[in-house]
């Protein structure tokens, strides 16, 4: 059993819904990367998302858009996300990490040596948000044999169809996009995401982790209601700009933001609040 | 080199040319682009469409454009006789109108009544909001802030034709980044809004649907050329940027195996600056805006700035198709750099009475050097791609001359 899902398993157990945090790595600064990820853990994180950097994100909003530059001005390649990844755990074995990126530097690097040192590195999972199950065999069965689980994206816009191609193809879990829109765009409608959810679940058993629109503890908390984990991303990311030239002042308000969701989102599976629902 | 190859056969049903191309967005854009392509290839087959189609490049666009023999300019350069394909006098005074007519009336029967666009140079964004105006659509057009300053006569015109011209302010705010924020925006409003993405780039069926509906300009000069001389051109020349005039040209002549295929890239500052816009040339195949493509990029597969003094062909990718043709040897891509280009600008200008556009003028700067290498009775045509006249500030600026 690897890291992502006997960090599922352990959830399920406590009847918790995981909590994903992104972050872009390098960002505000290289040097900030490993400890905001450590920081993030002790808030209450079960998985951390790191982004890496790249020239053009297509998918993202403004602020993931902002805080990719950043990083760049850094020089941070994809070879010293890998780095982070790699010093991370050095203290944190049980913790998964799974980068989300765009596919030009995976193919840059080369498919079979990315593989090989993201899985010496400790790297769980790897999500290409441009990488449609079309085109992914090559990459996918390169990544089966070092162990490291692809993860897809499932969009609103999704055909059933479609749905059922891209469960065969994934591991791990499966990330539904609530929105259409970017990273970071208008709140979501907690409703109709159960519906969306409910009809993932006819073809996978994988977990489902609900991302996109998740700004605040409350809304956290509904989404904890029905999917099995809560990716929050530029709502942690924004706080950069709140804090410039303090990382150490980033860190913290990241993951006091992050543990008021951790707070809200047990508290909406907690057995005295069923029913509300 | 290319003997046995089915040109129809490319690309496959997934928009592949060999290794190139494909589809590689993110999820949420699939089912359109799943829809887009349903709807292109019944249309393709559909004689009311294609009558309609033929009818707007008639009487809309003013199309045949001449195959005009450029006389004074071949005895000059005293080799090959040089033809020009007139793409230039067409409404809005480029070849990319060929394209927008057709991906709008695609819109009008999907019902969409949103169109979007990129554009670097302003062509493209002036011929999307042309034909948007024409059938009442709502149009905003993306461009990099960089270029809405080099271009501004063209920003103007698209907002006198109705449309929301946005700069954008990201990355190195060019072309590439106004095709990032027009995704952004797609993404974001899938269900009523149509892309138009001007060339022969982007996420399938892009690249073969703006082929096909610029290879008018290759079936044309195919007829016109073997009606004015009774055989077949020995040599095309066109500007790649995107690349969709030099498709447009090159498609109809590629079971033509005797007819040479030369794509003529900007080579900026020279292309061993590094400030270029060469990706055939100096680039190496990656993953950009939606397909598999040689790109400029660094040791970390960053997409790195590009240069050129042209707009329209300052972007770090090119289609698809022409990323296989360089590789199975059908084409051969060569550069020429800012400076060889105005020149080129000002000899057509002064030997034919014709100003070309920035863009085009880096074809006429190969030929230049091309003609005189191959004999009287051989002959060129090159895709005179654009008018040059929103380049005259650039020209001017660069000259030290205020206006």
């Amino acid at each position: 059993m690897n890291r992502i899902q006997q960090r599922f398993e352990e959830c399920r157990g406590s009847g918790r819904a995981a909590l994903v945090p992104y972050i872009t790595a390098g960002d505000p600064e290289p040097g900030a990367t490993v400890d905001l990820m450590h920081a993030l853990v002790e808030a209450g994180a079960d998985l951390v998302e790191l982004g890496v950097p790249f020239s053009d994100p297509m998918a993202d909003g403004p602020v993931i858009q902002r805080a990719h530059e950043r990083a760049l001005q850094h020089g941070t390649g994809l070879r010293d996300v890998l780095e982070m990844v790699r010093r991370f755990r050095e203290r944190d074995a049980e913790t998964p990490v799974v980068l989300m990126g765009y596919l030009n530097p995976v193919e840059r690097m080369g498919f079979e040596t990315f593989a090989t040192e993201a899985a010496a590195a400790g790297l769980d999972g790897l999500l290409t948000v441009d990488l449609p199950p079309e085109e992914c065999d090559e990459v996918t069965a390169l990544l089966d044999q070092a162990g490291i689980d692809p993860i897809f994206l499932v969009a609103p816009t999704t055909s059933r169809e479609r749905i059922g191609h891209l469960a065969r193809a994934a591991r791990g879990f499966v990330y539904y996009v609530s929105l259409k829109g970017v990273t970071g765009s208008q709140s979501l409608d907690p409703s109709a995401l159960n519906e969306r959810l409910d009809a993932i679940r006819e073809f996978t058993d994988l977990p489902l982790g609900v991302g996109f629109g998740i700004r605040d503890a409350e809304s956290a908390a509904a989404v904890a209601r029905v999917a099995d984990a809560v990716v929050v991303g530029s709502a942690l990311v924004s706080l950069v700009e709140a804090h410039p030239g303090d990382s150490a002042g980033f860190i913290r308000a990241a993951a006091d933001k992050l543990s008021g969701m951790r707070r809200a989102m047990d508290e909406a599976r907690s057995p005295s609040a069923a029913g509300s629902v | 080199m290319t003997e046995a190859i089915d040109w129809a056969a490319f690309p496959d049903n997934r928009g592949h040319f060999g290794v190139y191309g494909g589809r590689f967005v993110s999820e949420t854009l699939m089912g359109a682009l799943d829809e887009l392509q349903d709807v292109y290839e019944r249309y393709m087959k559909d004689p009311a469409f294609l009558a309609e189609l033929d009818r707007d490049l008639r009487q809309f666009v003013g199309r045949p454009s001449p195959l005009y023999h450029a006389e004074r300019l071949s005895r000059e350069l005293g080799g090959a006789q040089i033809y020009l394909k007139r793409e230039d006098l067409n409404h809005t005074g480029a070849h990319k109108v060929n394209n927008t007519i057709g991906q709008a009336l695609l819109a009008r029967h999907l019902g969409k009544k949103r169109i979007i666009a990129e554009t670097g140079a302003g062509q493209h964004g002036v011929a999307t909001a042309t034909v948007a105006a024409r059938l009442g659509l709502e149009c905003v057009v993306y461009m990099g802030e960089e270029d809405t300053r080099r271009q501004a006569p063209n920003v103007y015109r698209m907002r006198l034709l109705g449309a929301e011209v946005v700069p954008v302010t990201s990355g190195t705010r060019t072309l590439k980044d106004a095709l990032n924020e027009a995704m952004r925006d797609w993404v974001t409003n899938v269900d009523d809004t149509f892309y138009i993405i001007g060339t022969v780039a982007g996420p399938h069926p892009y690249p073969s649907m703006v082929r096909d509906f610029q290879a008018v300009i290759g079936r044309e000069a195919r007829e016109q050329h073997v009606e004015a001389t009774g055989r077949l051109p020995d040599t095309l020349v066109a500007c790649v940027g995107g690349g969709s005039n030099a498709i447009g040209l090159f498609h109809p002549f590629l079971a033509d195996e005797g007819v040479e295929l030369i794509g003529v890239e900007a080579g900026g500052e020279g292309v061993d600056t590094g400030r270029h816009s060469a990706p055939l040339g100096a680039g190496r195949p990656g993953v950009l805006h939606g397909n598999r493509t040689y790109l400029m990029e660094d040791e970390n597969g960053q997409i790195i700035g590009t240069h050129s003094i042209s707009a329209g062909l300052d972007y770090p990718g090119v289609g698809p198709e022409h990323a296989w043709l360089k590789d199975i040897g059908r084409a051969s891509y060569v550069s020429v750099t800012d400076d060889q280009a105005l020149a080129g600008f000002h000899r057509l200008t002064r030997t034919e009475g014709i100003i070309p556009a920035l863009e085009t003028s880096h074809a006429i700067a190969h030929v230049l050097e091309l003609a005189p290498t191959m004999r009287p009775d051989q002959s060129i045509i090159v895709n005179l791609s654009g008018r040059g006249d929103k380049d005259l500030a650039t020209v001017a600026d660069r000259e030290g001359i205020t206006l």
